[in-house]
Formats: C-alpha cells, structure tokens, sequence
C-alpha cells in the first residue's frame, strides 16, 4: 500500500506526476475510450490524488463507490471504507475532510434524504469534500428509477450544486470541482450531480488523459478555518462560545456566517467560468424567440427538440446550466434578450428548475416561463413531448 | 501540535486575551516536565477548560475538568462531540474540538482518526468521543457501536446523566426503569441500556462503568482507555454525571448523589481484554500511567 509519505514535490504516493488542473483539463494530451458514468468516476478519482472516501450501497451509484474502493486497493487513495448507511457516512466524510483530507464519497436518492442533516453541516465546517450523486427517485412506492426531486432538497444546504450532462462532462467537472471548491476563498462542499442510469450506466465515447498524471494534493493549510488536525492553534470559530449563546452577538454571528457561505459559494463563480468553460452553455439558433433553460439529461433532450424544431422553422435555443448553486443568473439573463418563450423541461415532478428560474427572473424578464414538460418515476422525455408542449403553448389550440 | 505552538507573537501579546497568555505560561503538555499532567495539578497549572455555561455545580463539568487532566498527550488530542448539554462547554476547550450533530460523534471521529493515521504515520494522535447518554445510546447508537465493530482506534466517553438534560427532561435509553420523565409521564418502560457490556460485546477492550464521584479513579481510566485505543482497539468510559436539575438536587448534592450510586447501581464494572491488560503493563513499565 502507498503511503503518503511517499509523496514528493513532484509525484503522488501512487507515483503520478502531480500537474495543474489547467494542464490536466485543458492542456494534457487525451484518448478516446468508452465507459460508463461509473466508470469515469473511478478515472476522474485516479487522477485527483484522493485521500480519503466512504461509502455505501444504493443503486445506481454502487458501481462508482465500487471503483473508488478498488482504486484504495491499487494504493490511489488513501483512506476508504464502507460506513453504517448514509447518515454514518456522510459523518464519516465529514471527519476526513476536518482531519485535512481530500475526500470524495457518492449516493442517489433516498440514501441523500437519509443523510440530509449533513449537508448542512459540510458548508457550516467549510469542508470541501465533493458528493458525486447519481441522482434517483425517493421511495414510495419503492424505485430505483431516474428521477432527479431529490436535488431540490439541496438546494439550500449551502453546498455548490454542479450538474453533469454527460459522461465526459462528469469526468472533467469532477475533477474541476476539487479544485474550485477547495480555493481558500471559496472552501466549501460541493455536489457534481449526474441522472442516475442515464449517465451512471451509459456507455459513452470519452476522451482521458493519460493516467500517470495527477491533480496537486489539497492543502488543508491553506484553508479559512484550521483543519482538525492539531498542528496549529484551534480557530476561533471552533472556541467561540458565541452561537451557543442566546443573545443579540450569538444571533449576529450566526447570520453572517450564513451570509458568508452563501458569499463563498457566489465567490467561486469566476473559477468555475474557467474550469468549466463557462456556466451556461448554450446551443441552438442564437436570435430565437423560444429558449429551454436545462440541466443535466433534460439538456440532450432539448437539444433533439430544438433540432427537431429547426426542421419544422421554428426557431429555438437550448441554455444549459451548468451550476445550479451559484446560480449563473447574469449568463441566463444575457442568453435570453428577445427570447419571448421559456420552457423548463426537467424530471422530476415538483418543477425545482423551474421554480429557481421563476424566481431569479422574477422582474427581470419578460419572457413567458413554461415550467414544463416535466416527467417522473423514471418516465422518458421523448424529444416530441419537448416539441407538443411548445406547440401548444405557443400555437394555442392548434397543437404540433 | 507541539506545546510551542502556544507562543504567543510578541507583537500581539499585549492586546491578547489574559486567558491565552495564562495557557502559554501555564498549562500542562505531555512534554512538559516542570509540571507534568494529571488530576493532582489540576489545582496550580491552567486547566484545558476555560470557563463554561453549564448549571452550577453539574458533575459535568467537573467530570470534564478531570478528563482533560487526564488526556495523555492533549497536544495531540482532537475531542468530538455531539448536541446536548456537554455541547455548551466545547468552546472553551483550548484543544481542536469538533461539534457536528446530535449522534453522529462516532461517525465523525472515525473519519478523522483514519485520516490523522493516513496523514501523520509517525505520530500518535488521539481522538476522543466525549457525549452524552442520548447522544451515544439512542440516535447515535449505530454509529458507536459500528464504530466499535470496525474497531476504530477511538475512545468514547458517554457522560451519562440518566436523561436528555438539554431539552428539557426526557427519558434516554439510560434512564432507569419506572422512572417519569416527560415523553415517559407513566415512567419508562425498559431497562437501563447495559452499554459498558454491549460495548465489551461489540470490540471494545477496555470498558469501564464508574461515577464521576472519585476525580483520581475518573483519571485513571481515561488515561488507560486512551492509551489501550492508540495501539489495541476502540475502548469506552460509561461515566455516571447525574442531571443535578432534573432529578431535582441542588448545586452542592451532585457529589453525595455519585457517591450513594457508586455503591448501588454504578458499582464498578471493568472489562479489560488481555491484549490491553498486556499492553497496560508495559504502558506501566514504560512510565505512562
Ligand atoms: C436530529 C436531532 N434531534 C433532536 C435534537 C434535539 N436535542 C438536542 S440535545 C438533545 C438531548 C441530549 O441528550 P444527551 O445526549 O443525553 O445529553 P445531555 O444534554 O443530557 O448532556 C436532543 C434530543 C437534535 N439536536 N437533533
Ligand atoms: S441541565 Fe442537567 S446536565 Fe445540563 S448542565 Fe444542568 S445539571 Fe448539568
């Protein structure tokens, strides 16, 4: 087994060439391989000198979890192990990260509601450990089913939310995300979330870097708080009886520390623009009156959609979001001037993505906003699902 | 952390807090030799524990106080805690603490032990779970005992005071038998959860079940059940701190309450496996206890 004092200036534990991300994403020479969403987790997790990771089994993420713990097995990471069930691992992640560690750990549905109260807890420490979820339907009736409702209850847990369309942008995008989230400015958890089945178990054409390279360690002394670690003197935020208190310092503290995260995550905005070459990306004729704001898989059916419509001389334009948590708000509003018709196509029932794109464009937006079509349970989009709705809406009466 | 990491920057000694300077000059390291650690000199060096916002004369807080006199090398030493009222004087301790959420302690400090074993593999670092009977024997139950199965080289501490103190008064899996409490306003239903025994079952070598009433014999064991967790396995401390409010005892009478059940239902019980009986004799030959 490595161990990381075998670590130098310049090679890992496991003995890869520590480089940027900037090379490591954009400069390293690639090959085009074929794998499964699962299986680009273990790629990505192999060229991130990973530290620690936890896990537990739930479809569809068992399989990546899987990968990462034979990945510990070949001496890539440090730390893992299988924990209790999502609560005791979610915990369990959070120790590695105090402790200084880069750490990584995934789940799917019901096991995120399981260990909701964590969440919460990751961005109050300023952990910045990366969830990658494969997002699932939440039990009852029992499924296993894609479906992505479980991401509106993160929403407000303070953690940054990225959304994977593909298998290729999952591996780039978790890759990139240790590297936002662990900026000193920034330094909180993040969730890279993919739809369950549709990328963890498609089989796709993927380009990798070679796998002796590797992403330069985290530096948890480079951290706002100090790590767990007892090397230095403990941070005042972990002394402080303040938040302990009921009284107006306590109230005051409290508050701002949860402006403060809220600020961090906006904090990590000009980084991810970079890494992720932008926050929005957008596809489609550029003049159209008709726009679909996406995330995820709902974007490659948008995507057919607008072709489909292009066709039929409607003209209309896909604007994927790339960051859910910050918001790229600005970019959204910039990709649709003249845009008349939104459609928010997205699985799952209660409409999250659209309720978020309501609110930021509350007031800012002339634009009629469509939070549909939105499918459930595991339901297909059909690219002609896409298409009836935005004949109905925008040639009432008449239909496709 | 080495004890030198208490100097002070000269440049900010004179706007630092009394408090910092007292720990600089006075408190006890394990490499300090002019004033080694331990329960007797608690009295003349500065204690871990600064000030703290439990009720007047909550075995508790002394039950602490004796903890941390007793922490082998609390340079080394990372505490976690869970939600209750042991959580109000966390901030004080002059050691890195963590505070996540009610029961997960275990969970946590596994995570952090593993990873302070990955990071520093020439360094002894102690992690000590510290919480109350709620915290480590009803919500956070699975996540002790997992822990012990796993085999976590971490100890635990469960400050038991027969009830939730922190909101207000209800029955705890600790809890005696028949007693009301409220959520049990006809008195509880089961028996007092043996944890001392279901930690000897699930991998604990070393488990003890004792009061808080004797600080030195509170000392010893802490002493002991960290070191047997460094090198043999995960050890627990089941430590009897009655909740002086709720069982309605004034400030002075938390004491004679420890002292009349430590011939009654906390006559001692210690589980000691023969690895750590082994290892304690060595500690013992070495200087360490
Ligand atoms: C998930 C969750 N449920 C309930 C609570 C409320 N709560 C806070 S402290 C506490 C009881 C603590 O009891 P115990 O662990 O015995 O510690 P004590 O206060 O008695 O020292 C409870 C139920 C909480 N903080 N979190
Ligand atoms: S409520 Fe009980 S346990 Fe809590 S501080 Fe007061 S006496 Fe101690």
């Amino acid at each position: 087994m490595s161990k990381i004092t075998d670590m130098t200036a310049t090679h890992n534990w496991s003995g890869q060439k520590l480089v940027s991300t900037d090379y490591m994403l954009f400069e390293a020479p690639r090959t085009k391989h074929f794998m499964t969403g699962s299986e680009v987790v273990k790629e990505a997790v192999k060229r991130a000198t990973v530290d620690a990771s936890v896990s537990y089994p739930i479809t569809p993420q068992s399989e990546a979890a899987h990968l990462i713990g034979e990945l510990w097995a070949e001496g890539y990471v440090g730390v893992y192990f299988r924990g209790e069930n999502e609560f005791g691992v979610m915990s369990e992640v959070a120790g590695c990260s105090m402790a200084g560690a880069r750490t990584i750990t995934t789940t799917s549905g019901p096991g995120t509601l399981r260990a909701m109260e964590n969440f919460a807890q990751w961005s109050g420490t300023r952990a910045p450990m990366q969830l990658i979820l494969m997002a699932r339907g939440i039990n009852s009736p029992l499924t296993i089913q894609p479906d992505n409702l479980e991401v509106q209850y993160l929403l407000e847990t303070g953690c940054m939310i990225w959304y994977a369309e593909n298998v290729q942008e999952l591996f780039d995008m978790s890759l990139a995300a240790f590297t936002v989230a662990e900026k000193p400015d920034v330094h909180v958890p993040i969730i890279t979330a993919v739809d369950g089945f549709f990328v963890s178990h498609t089989r796709e054409a993927v380009m990798l870097p070679e796998d002796d390279i590797a992403l330069q360690p985290y530096n948890p002394y480079a951290a706002p708080l100090p790590p767990i670690d007892s090397e230095m003197p403990p941070g005042r935020f972990l002394r402080d009886p303040f938040v302990m208190k009921s009284n107006y310092i306590s109230y005051a503290t409290h508050a701002s520390w949860q402006w403060e995260i809220r600020s961090a995550v906006e904090r990590s905005k000009p980084y991810a623009r970079h890494y992720l070459n932008g926050l929005v990306h957008v596809t489609g004729t550029e003049d159209a009156e008709i726009a679909f704001v996406t995330c995820g898989t709902a974007s490659n059916q948008a995507k057919e959609a607008e072709r489909e419509l292009n066709k039929l001389g409607v003209k209309s334009k896909v604007i994927k979001l790339r960051t859910i948590r910050p918001f790229p708000e600005d970019e959204l509003l910039e990709a649709l001037e003249g845009v008349k018709h939104v459609f928010v196509p997205e699985f799952n029932v209660v409409g999250w993505l659209s309720n978020e794109v309501k609110a930021k464009l509350y007031g800012k937006s002339d634009a009629n906003i469509v939070g549909a079509p939105r499918v459930a349970g595991g339901m297909s989009m059909p690219a002609e699902a896409i298409i009836k709705e935005v004949m109905e809406n925008i040639n009432p009466g008449k239909g496709a | 952390m080495s004890h030198d990491i208490y100097k002070i920057n000269p440049e900010f000694r004179e706007i630092m807090p009394k408090e910092i300077i007292e720990l600089e000059e006075n408190a006890t390291w394990a490499k300090n030799m002019d004033k080694p650690r331990g329960i007797k000199e608690l009295p003349d060096t500065k204690e871990l524990l600064e000030e703290h916002s439990l009720c007047a004369g909550c075995p508790e807080a002394a039950a602490l106080r004796y903890v941390l006199s007793a922490l082998p090398k609390p340079e080394d030493t990372i505490i976690v805690n869970s939600t209750g009222c042991t959580s109000l004087m966390f901030p004080h301790i002059a050691l890195h603490t963590v505070h996540s959420l009610f029961g997960n302690q275990n969970a946590v400090a596994s995570g952090i032990k593993r990873v302070l074993d990955w990071r520093f593999p020439d360094t002894q670092k102690d992690v000590v779970v510290l919480a109350g009977d709620g915290a480590t024997v009803d919500i956070g139950l699975d996540y002790t005992l997992q822990s012990f199965f796993r085999q976590e080289k971490i100890t635990t501490i469960c400050f038991d005071n027969e009830v939730y103190a922190n909101t207000g008064g209800q029955e705890s899996g600790m809890t005696a038998k028949g007693q009301v409490f409220k959520m049990a306003p006809t008195g509880k239903k089961f028996d007092k959860v043996p944890m001392w025994e279901l930690a000897k079952t699930s991998g604990c070598h070393y488990s003890v079940n004792m009061t808080a009433s004797a600080p030195k014999a509170v000392a010893k064991a802490v002493r002991e059940a960290i070191l047997v967790a460094r090198e043999i396995g995960p050890t627990y401390i089941n430590l009897y701190t009655p909740c002086i409010l709720e069982i309605g005892l004034s400030a002075n009478e938390g004491l004679g309450e420890m002292k009349d059940q430590d011939k009654d239902r906390f006559a001692s019980y210690k589980h000691v496996s023969p690895e750590a009986e082994e290892y304690l004799k060595k500690c013992k030959a070495e200087g360490l206890l």
